[in-house]
């Protein structure tokens, strides 16, 4: 079975690996940080909020401040999606963001069964897990 | 010196009780009562609790008698809205809610700030605690409380309850209260959150609950009193007296209840409300995977000035058990506002949950009661009795922000879901604080309303909308600009236009914020302030692979009088802060920008103040955004055609703007390429990344990294234990300007002989 967890990685249960939702690559395994089987780049953060105003005459601008904070950019290395973004202070440890428990995901989903797994994602999906 | 030590005798067990017995019967101040602040569950349910519910538990009576009672707190929140004074009141910024017997809120309105009332119950188990029995006060039919002070429960001081408890024949069945954001408190600073504030004594009014009427009547030597303390003596009144009478609304619904189904039906109503949501909430956690999500917001600056405060939070999930870890966050601040009492971050992580993730249940204090948090004492997120809080919203927002980004990751994989996965919505109140005498010789203190249009985040399947909502009232109103300036002496030149490029890009971007332009007009003695993080870092993070947004800074145009050049050469103004600063377009004008953390100002006739409401944040890698939605935006004024193009990498004809739809996709194809070619592996990159500590040419405050047990001060040498408070003064801003400008002075020689 393989669970989706966010917009863009999926944990097989089986294969106990976090994998990329786009291309089927398999990233890293699913007890450990998926960061780490990413590619990283650190963005200047100028150049995703660009510059309102005159940078050459004024001190703040509407662009964050390289020096105070950057945009790592995490990316699936065999398609290139950017799956998490982190503003981080420079210097700052990448964060482990999502620790699974895999023992509990596999139990929850075992009683679960497949067929919640169409829920499971995105949408709220009317009239399916839903009841008041 | 030698080390001395003098040991004295211990006392026995007799002498002991005797000691507790002479303190507990002479308490010389009443204080906030830990017991009551760091409590957020509900009370245990009672005998007489016990014994309603035996009479009746019917589900039909139970939901019949709770919506005739969310009926009535309803109609009471139309009438402060309605008929309140305050800017806050008029724009939905008030509550009402009924609370139980034993304190707790129950049922609250379907409109307005429910954190409000869900701090209210703090007070009220004050006055149960301390002046029910107490001969002095008491608590009799007929009676009303007021209450203020955060630290006995509430955001901050600006707000303020009216308490009134309810009785059937001579015996408490419940309470209810009506809360409103008056603004006005007396403050060093005009509006009711000074940022100036460096204590406690410089907040203003600091209401602990006592009675201010009896009899059903405001006692007029109390009323004024208060009216003597703040700046709006009128409206001081006139809110609490409509407060007063939207209680009193709701106590005639209550009494309808209690005569048509009797008092123990509505208590146990108000109890089986609270303990089905409770018993909901658990079962829902359990549905989420058994995971710990790690994230942090950074607050760019105390107010006064710029810095790095972090708030850390760590979420964890286990079974049906919730923990919201916020150790590591900034210590607090002993000479600066932005701290917050724990109840308060309490209170706006329950909006997380009744705002944005289950909004179908009935909004109480029930649905936060099951979960867990956890913080450093004496920190950013749990401060002391002895720091100043009037600014607590910078800590409570991001604390909410923190929390609403950990909880998407929890959501995203939930069968059972009842909204869309959400991207943190913006959370600064970027909007004007003002105050003076207006052009009718009133003297005013308060805000516009623009505080409430944040953009919403992107969701899972939509871009967010613009200027939506604040975050701690989801059916709030940004109000008329135009009823306003009949009251107050300056106009919006600009309002409610997007301000183009301040983007959070994303598959779906976040909504975006709008301008705006204040001059005065019609006073000599007007001012401003700003009060919000987030010029130099962004106060939120995107989610999943969406940007956050970007920064927002405070320009200020002086040496100008705009109306002038309104009225003899119009053609020179501007209409977007873009083009007014960096056109200068008015001659002799000085032109400057600053962070939003703006002291009062005294503002002269026509000089501009210049500010932008915030964007939510985007979802998604952004090169999946539709083409098409990107040339909408380009039309509709919210992002420049060369932005659009770099970003988003469409192809598109400048002049139609027609998109090539194969040449986006060839385009956005090799940006992925570019993409893997220009980043490296996760092991490599943090050889190269990664610090021990946290920059020195940063003030840092907060944690680094994974060690939460240690707090930076300030500098990467001076720091604290989380469990081991230590004062953390600032230097005045001014006194850190003179001392660097004397270091120029005496680098050059030019300090003279100065003496020391
Ligand atoms: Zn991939």
């Amino acid at each position: 079975m393989k669970i989706p967890m966010t917009e863009y990685l999926r944990i097989d249960l089986e294969t106990e690996k976090w994998e990329c939702r786009v291309c089927d690559h398999e990233i890293a395994p699913a007890e450990g940080n998926y960061k780490e089987g990413l590619l990283v780049h650190n963005r200047d953060p100028r150049e995703i909020h660009p510059p309102i105003l005159d940078p050459e005459r004024y001190r703040f601008t509407f662009s964050p401040d390289p020096e105070w904070v950057r945009i790592l950019e995490f990316c699936c290395p065999k398609c290139g999606t950017q799956v998490e973004t982190e503003y981080a202070i420079p210097g700052h440890p990448p964060l482990w963001d999502m620790q699974v428990d895999l023992p509990a995901l596999k139990a929850q989903w075992a009683a679960r069964g497949t067929e919640a797994l169409p829920d499971a994602g995105p949408a709220v999906i009317p009239g399916r897990g839903h009841s008041h | 010196m030698n080390e001395m030590t003098i040991r004295g005798k211990l006392p026995s067990a007799e002498e002991i009780t005797l000691i507790k017995k002479f303190l507990d019967d002479t308490t010389l101040f009443l204080g906030p009562d830990p017991e009551i602040m760091q409590n957020h569950d509900i009370m245990p349910r009672t005998a007489i609790e016990d014994a309603a519910i035996a009479q009746v538990s019917d589900a039909h009576t139970v939901a019949k008698i709770r919506d005739r009672i969310q009926a009535g707190c309803d109609e009471g929140y139309e009438m402060v809205e309605q008929m309140g004074a305050a800017p806050g009141a008029k724009w939905g910024d008030v509550i009402t809610g009924v609370y139980s017997a034993s304190g707790d809120l129950a049922i609250a309105s379907a409109g307005g700030v429910l954190i409000f009332s869900a701090l209210v119950h703090h007070p009220i188990k004050f006055i149960i605690k301390n002046w029910m029995n107490d001969p002095t006060v008491g608590v009799k039919e007929g009676d009303g409380f007021i209450h203020n002070d955060s630290r006995y429960g509430n955001v901050h001081n600006t707000d303020q309850s009216m308490i009134i408890p309810i009785f059937h024949k001579g015996k408490l069945v419940c309470w209810v209260a009506s809360t409103v954001h008056e603004g006005e408190n007396g403050a060093i600073e005009p509006g009711g959150m000074p940022s100036m504030a460096e204590s406690p004594s410089d907040e203003g009014l600091k209401m602990s609950p006592f009675k201010v009427v009896e009899n059903y009547q405001i006692k007029r030597d109390i009323l004024t009193f208060l009216q003597n303390s703040v700046r709006e003596p009128k409206l001081q009144y006139e809110d609490m007296k409509v407060k007063l009478f939207a209680c009193l609304r709701i106590k005639q619904r209550i009494e309808e209840t209690l005569n048509s189904d009797g008092p123990e039906a509505l208590m146990a109503t108000l109890r089986l409300t609270m303990e089905n949501v409770r018993a909901e909430v658990k079962r829902r956690i359990s549905e989420w995977p058994d995971m710990t999500v790690r994230t942090y917001i950074i607050q760019d600056s105390t107010l006064r000035e710029n810095c790095v405060v972090k708030i850390n939070c760590k979420l964890t999930k286990t079974g049906d058990r919730l923990i919201f870890d916020f150790r590591g966050s900034s210590p607090e601040f002993t000479n600066r506002a932005t701290n917050t009492i724990v109840a308060g971050l309490k209170g706006m992580l329950a909006q997380v949950f009744l705002c944005y993730v289950w909004p179908d249940l009935p909004r109480g204090q029930a649905a936060f009661a099951p979960i867990e948090v956890i913080t450093d004492p004496h920190s950013i997120v749990n401060c002391s009795y002895d720091a100043p809080n009037s600014q607590s919203l910078m800590s409570i927002f991001t604390g909410f922000t923190a929390g609403q980004h950990a909880v998407a990751k929890f959501l995203y994989s939930c069968p059972e879901k009842f909204t869309k996965v959400h991207a943190p919505t913006f959370n600064m109140i970027n909007t004007f604080i003002w105050g003076g005498v207006s052009q009718h010789g009133e003297t005013l203190g308060n805000l516009c309303a623009d505080l409430n249009g944040m953009g919403a985040g992107a969701t899972a399947n939509r871009d967010g909308e613009h200027a939506l909502a604040p975050i701690f009232a989801t059916m709030a109103d940004i109000g008329e600009q135009e009823l306003n300036e009949e009251e107050v002496p300056f106009l919006q030149l600009v309002s409610k236009k997007m301000t183009r490029d301040a983007i959070a890009p994303g598959k779906y971007r976040g909504g975006q914020g709008y301008t705006m332009m204040v001059a005065t007009k019609d006073s000599e003695q007007w001012g401003f302030m700003t009060t919000a993080q987030g010029a130099k870092i962004p106060p939120i993070q995107g989610l999943f692979g969406g940007y956050a947004c970007g920064t927002y800074p405070l320009s200020k145009v002086k040496n100008v009088d705009v109306y002038d050049v309104l009225m003899n050469q119009p053609e020179k103004f501007r209409h977007s802060i873009e083009e007014i600063m960096n056109e200068q377009p008015f001659e002799e004008a000085s032109y400057s920008t600053h962070h939003m953390g703006m002291g009062f100002e005294i503002s002269k006739r026509g000089e501009l103040f210049m500010i932008s409401q915030g964007a939510g944040a985007g979802y998604g890698d952004l090169l999946e955004r539709d083409p098409v939605s990107v040339i909408k935006d380009i039309e509709e004024g919210l992002m420049s055609p060369e932005v659009a193009a770099r970003l988003y990498k469409v192809v598109f004809d400048p002049k139609t703007l027609a998109i090539d739809f194969d040449a986006t996709e060839a385009a956005r194809a090799a940006e992925r390429q570019a993409r893997i070619a220009r980043s490296v592996p996760y092991a490599e990159f943090i050889k190269g990344w990664n610090q021990p500590k946290p920059p020195a040419h940063l003030q840092y405050f907060g944690c680094w990294g994974d060690d939460v047990g240690t707090l930076y001060m300030g500098s990467a040498d001076v720091t604290r234990r989380g469990d081991q408070p230590r004062p953390n003064y600032m230097m005045h801003p001014k006194d850190v300007r003179i001392a660097e400008l004397e270091a120029r002075l005496e680098a050059v020689g030019a300090m003279g002989n100065e003496k020391k």
